[in-house]
């Protein structure tokens, strides 16, 4: 961390979004995690995403649970809403924060711990229930704040700093993700801000649960030799197979591309996601192929990422719940509280 | 792109665009640091080691530092980096002790130096303390050349002027007061061993117009009234006062006007603001005092009535501009400006009507010297010059450096050694890192605003030639004023091994100077900097390929704050702050050795 803060200063030639609004202006309160942190980087990749998708801050909603990751809301977009909930929990209060207002964006940061440990089965409801939210696991195979224990999402045969081995299998949220029915599974890494950037974009645009495992070296307690979520290891076993690229509704597409390796997503608003294969045996729109592929390549030690799943007409929890698409503060309080003889009216129909 | 060559001390010295831009390369940030630290003898000293006259030249610099501080690109104003330095002059203690020492026994060679200027004053200061013997001739009854002749009292302080002058003088020069060279002959028939002139550019222009002589008792050549108002031979002028020329000159001339009686003074300029040739402050400070400048005025002819000049006309000038180039002007109409006394301020010569042609010493058509630009040596062995002598008039920092590098060549040229193979500009980079979040230097960027100058009040400041206009910075101002230094000279200096790629450094960074990105040539990197580079001229970094990816990491150094942020979020400590100390070699490096020779034995 730093004592000192980011200093403001007013720059020439610094470029506004289309709302008028600088990079700078989608930033937090300073970091508190330790330097070098690949959290600190998805928060960047984070503000930028937001900057470019010209967001309005007042817009966003921003959910979190406990642990490192769980601390990075307040390093982004300070002018958002946020709930910085219990451990674990945080799919709970995002499904209630959409429930009451359908019209925020919201991005919901959690970590191995928080959401493949004591989170796991919130993680799977969110999921399964397709809750319209970007869900970003900061994943980096350690318990941080605990000093570094290993997590879930420890690799089997992976070493901790003092040189214990891991002995027990690892939860791969992306795996997990795609066979619980997600509508959108992607993994990314902490030090690619190139290939995460475009990942958020199509995560914060996907109508549904988009799910983003990224890869985020703890600096700390696992970027050692024998570690397998270290910068250098996730380098030298990096996968980037199906790269996506956010394109807007207006915006024509101008990279040209070949068929057999490039996919186009047409998302809810009329927006697109450009899928660029690098490996063109497998579409990111069939979960059997996905899954064979992630398969195929986890067990070589690769770190796969990219789009990895997607699929834009699954419907939403509150659309099967059937809950009003107005939010609740738009609502007349008449609405809102019918009154004790609606009650009995309601009652009525019950017994 | 190949890795920028950082060990070449010229890199990080551009970054430091204040000693970059000082053509003395005064170590500005240390003095600023010293400053704030209270210790102003220190400061004064580190000033002193470049430019000789700390005390002058914090109220009368040209200060090309300061339109090249950094600040000036964070949309701010640059720090009062001259006004600074008169702090550190006005509050230093007694520093006689610490002026170097001279040697009882000289070395036997005799080194003639003509003007008592601030050129051979220089000189004077670098050779005797190597046990020359300096004899300098001054035509004036007092030293100083232009600082005490042009430039006015109520800007310079005499007190000032002349204990700095006698720091020098009292190291044992030979001032001959009274004593014009007349014959530059004759004077080399003396046997000295090397002749330095430092004699200025004396001659100020004349305006040839109609009207000229008849009216010559009330029109003055701006320097020469100067040097005469200087010098008690003038004590008034009339009531209406015009001034040709809007150079720094006519700015000293329509001041010093408003105190010798005039009410209404006009500075008269024949093309647009942008157009002037005086530094914005000095307009400041003029037209503060209610002077008029007029612009687009082309004087025409000088009126005068029944012998004695009533005004003067001018061509009321139309221009049609294009990115700051005259293309086309015409004169749309004539008007009279009814004057008691015109100054014309429109430029000096130089002028050496006591150098033989014939002897050697060869000079264009214009009458300047045909002098080396790194030697000072003229085309005759063993004569140099330096200063407004040399080139045309510049400044006095300007005259200050040319001294430092004749004194050099006066001393190889006395030992019998090449004058063209002086000691390289070495540098010294030290960390400043002190503990986990601690630096040596006041890292946060504070946003405070350019602290202004008070000045004495306009009724007061017209009673005496001689009240000192500005009044200081008061502790408050130089507090906040110090602060405001962005320490360029504490470097960012990244070693590329060690470097992790965890874009730490580039999202803290607050100017987004930084960017890791593929190699390819310097046109492509370019286009892919997260911020745009906006000054081309201003040094860009690029490493040798990084360990994990082979990417490059790339620095802008135009916008970077010196903030140590980078340095603070690296995990792996790639990016420290260090100090980059740079040492210009003088003449007394080229005696003993640099500090660092002498130290090692």
């Amino acid at each position: 961390m730093t004592f000192i803060a980011k200093p403001k200063i007013k720059l020439p030639g610094e470029q506004l979004n289309e709302i008028g609004l600088k990079r700078s202006d989608y930033e937090g309160v300073l970091s508190t995690l330790c330097a070098g942190c690949g959290h600190d980087s998805i928060t960047a990749a984070i503000v930028q995403a937001f900057w470019e998708l010209s967001i309005a801050p007042k817009d966003v909603v921003k959910l979190s649970g406990i642990g490192c990751s769980s601390k990075t809301p307040a390093y982004f977009i300070s002018g958002a809403h946020g709930f910085n909930s219990v451990h674990g929990r945080m799919p709970a209060v995002a499904s209630g924060a959409l429930a009451a207002n359908r019209d925020l964006v919201a991005i919901g940061v959690s970590g191995d711990g928080d959401s493949l440990s004591i989170g796991f089965g919130q993680f799977g409801h969110a999921v399964r229930r397709n809750v319209n939210m970007l869900y970003i696991i900061e994943n980096n195979g350690v318990y941080g704040l605990t000093k570094g224990q290993f997590s879930a999402s420890a690799d089997r045969g992976s070493k901790s700093k003092r040189g214990a081995v891991n002995r027990m299998r690892s939860i791969d949220p992306v795996a997990t993700a795609i066979a619980l029915g997600g509508s959108f599974v992607a993994r990314g890494f902490s030090g690619d801000r190139e290939q995460l950037v475009p990942l958020i974009k199509a995560g914060i645009k996907h109508r549904g649960c988009a799910v983003i495992d990224v890869i985020s070296p703890c600096v700390t307690f696992n970027d050692h030799e024998g570690s397998t979520k270290s910068y250098a290891y996730t380098r030298s076993h990096y996968n980037p197979a199906v790269n996506a690229e956010y394109i807007a509704p207006a915006e024509e597409i101008k990279a040209n591309y070949d068929k057999g390796e490039t996919m186009l997503v047409t998302l809810h608003d009329g927006s697109r996601i450009l899928l660029r294969k690098a490996d063109s045996s497998f579409p990111p729109t069939l979960r059997s192929a996905a899954m064979r592929y992630l398969e195929a390549h986890s067990s070589r030690g690769e770190v796969v990422t990219g789009v990895l799943y997607i699929n834009e007409d699954m419907p939403l929890v509150h659309d099967i719940a059937g809950t009003t698409a107005t939010p609740l503060t738009d609502l007349p309080y008449e609405r809102l509280s019918p009154g004790s003889e609606a009650l009995n009216r309601l009652q009525k129909r019950m017994r | 792109m190949k890795r920028t060559d950082t060990s070449n001390p010229s890199y990080f010295h551009q970054v430091v665009d204040c000693q970059w831009g000082c053509p003395a390369h005064t170590d500005v940030p240390e003095y600023i640091r010293l400053i704030a630290q209270g210790r102003f003898t220190e400061a004064y000293m580190v000033n002193r080691e470049s430019n000789v006259f700390p005390g002058i030249l914090g109220r009368v610099c040209d200060r090309p530092c300061e339109p090249a501080c950094r600040r000036g690109r964070t949309g701010q104003k640059p720090v009062a980096i001259c006004r600074l330095k008169r702090v550190a002059a006005d509050h230093r203690d007694e520093v006689r002790h610490l002026m170097p020492e001279i040697p009882e026994q000289k070395n036997g060679k005799r080194v003639a130096l003509i003007g008592a200027g601030c050129a051979s004053l220089t000189v004077a200061n670098d050779l005797m303390p190597l046990g020359y013997e300096c004899t300098v001739f001054e035509a004036l009854p007092v030293p100083g050349g232009l600082m005490r002749s042009n430039i006015p009292s109520f800007r310079l302080p005499e007190e000032v002027l002349n204990e700095e002058i006698a720091y020098i003088t009292d190291m044992g020069v030979d001032l001959r007061l009274n004593h014009p060279v007349e014959s530059m002959q004759a004077l080399l028939e003396q046997g000295y061993d090397a002749v330095f002139v430092g004699s200025g550019a004396p001659k100020g222009k004349e305006l040839r117009l109609p009207g000229r002589e008849e009216g010559g008792k009330n029109i003055h050549i701006g320097i020469s009234w100067l040097e005469s108002v200087a010098f008690d031979h003038v004590e008034r002028i009339g009531e209406k006062v015009l001034i040709i020329g809007v150079g720094n000159t006519a700015m000293d001339c329509c001041r010093t006007s408003l105190r010798l009686g005039a009410k209404d003074v006009k500075v008269m300029a024949r093309k647009p603001r942008d157009f002037f040739k005086a530094s914005d402050w000095e307009l400041e400070d003029a037209e503060e005092e209610n002077v008029e400048i007029v612009v687009n005025h082309s004087p025409k002819a000088f009126v005068v009535e029944d012998g004695r000049l009533v005004g003067m006309t001018f061509d009321v000038m139309e221009y049609e501009i294009e990115n700051g180039r005259i293309l086309e002007q015409r004169a749309a109409e004539e008007v009279f400006f009814p004057a008691d006394d015109v100054v014309l301020a429109i430029g000096q010569e130089n002028a050496f009507p006591w150098i033989e042609r014939d002897i050697g010493i060869e000079f264009d058509q214009w009458e300047v010297p045909a002098v080396d630009e790194q030697t000072m040596e003229s085309t005759l062995p063993g004569v140099f010059f330096g200063g407004d002598a040399a080139f045309g008039p510049k400044n006095i920092i300007w005259a200050v450096e040319h001294g430092h590098q004749a004194a050099i060549s006066i001393h190889r040229h006395c030992q019998g050694e090449s004058l063209t193979d002086r000691l390289p500009v070495t540098m010294n980079l030290g960390s400043r890192k002190m503990g986990i979040h601690e630096w040596s230097y006041s890292n946060d960027f504070d946003p405070a605003a350019r602290r202004k100058m008070e000045h004495v009040d306009l009724s007061a400041r017209f009673r005496e030639l001689d009240t000192e206009v500005e009044l200081g910075f008061t502790a408050e101002q130089v507090a906040t004023e110090v602060e405001r230094c962005l320490n360029c000279d504490i470097q960012t200096v990244f070693t590329d091994r060690l470097c992790i790629e965890c874009d730490a450094c580039l999202d803290i960074c607050p100017t987004q100077c930084l960017t890791i990105t593929g190699n390819g040539e310097e046109a492509e990197i370019e286009e892919r900097l997260r911020a745009p580079r906006l000054e081309p001229e201003q040094p860009m970094f690029v490493s040798d390929p990084l360990q994990q990816t082979a990417r490059v990491m790339v620095k802008d150094e135009n916008l970077c704050v010196h903030c140590g942020l980078c340095a603070e979020r690296c995990p792996t400590a790639a990016w420290d702050m260090q100090k980059s100390l740079l040492r210009f070699p003088k003449a007394s490096d080229h005696a003993f050795g640099s500090e660092e020779q002498r130290k090692a034995g």
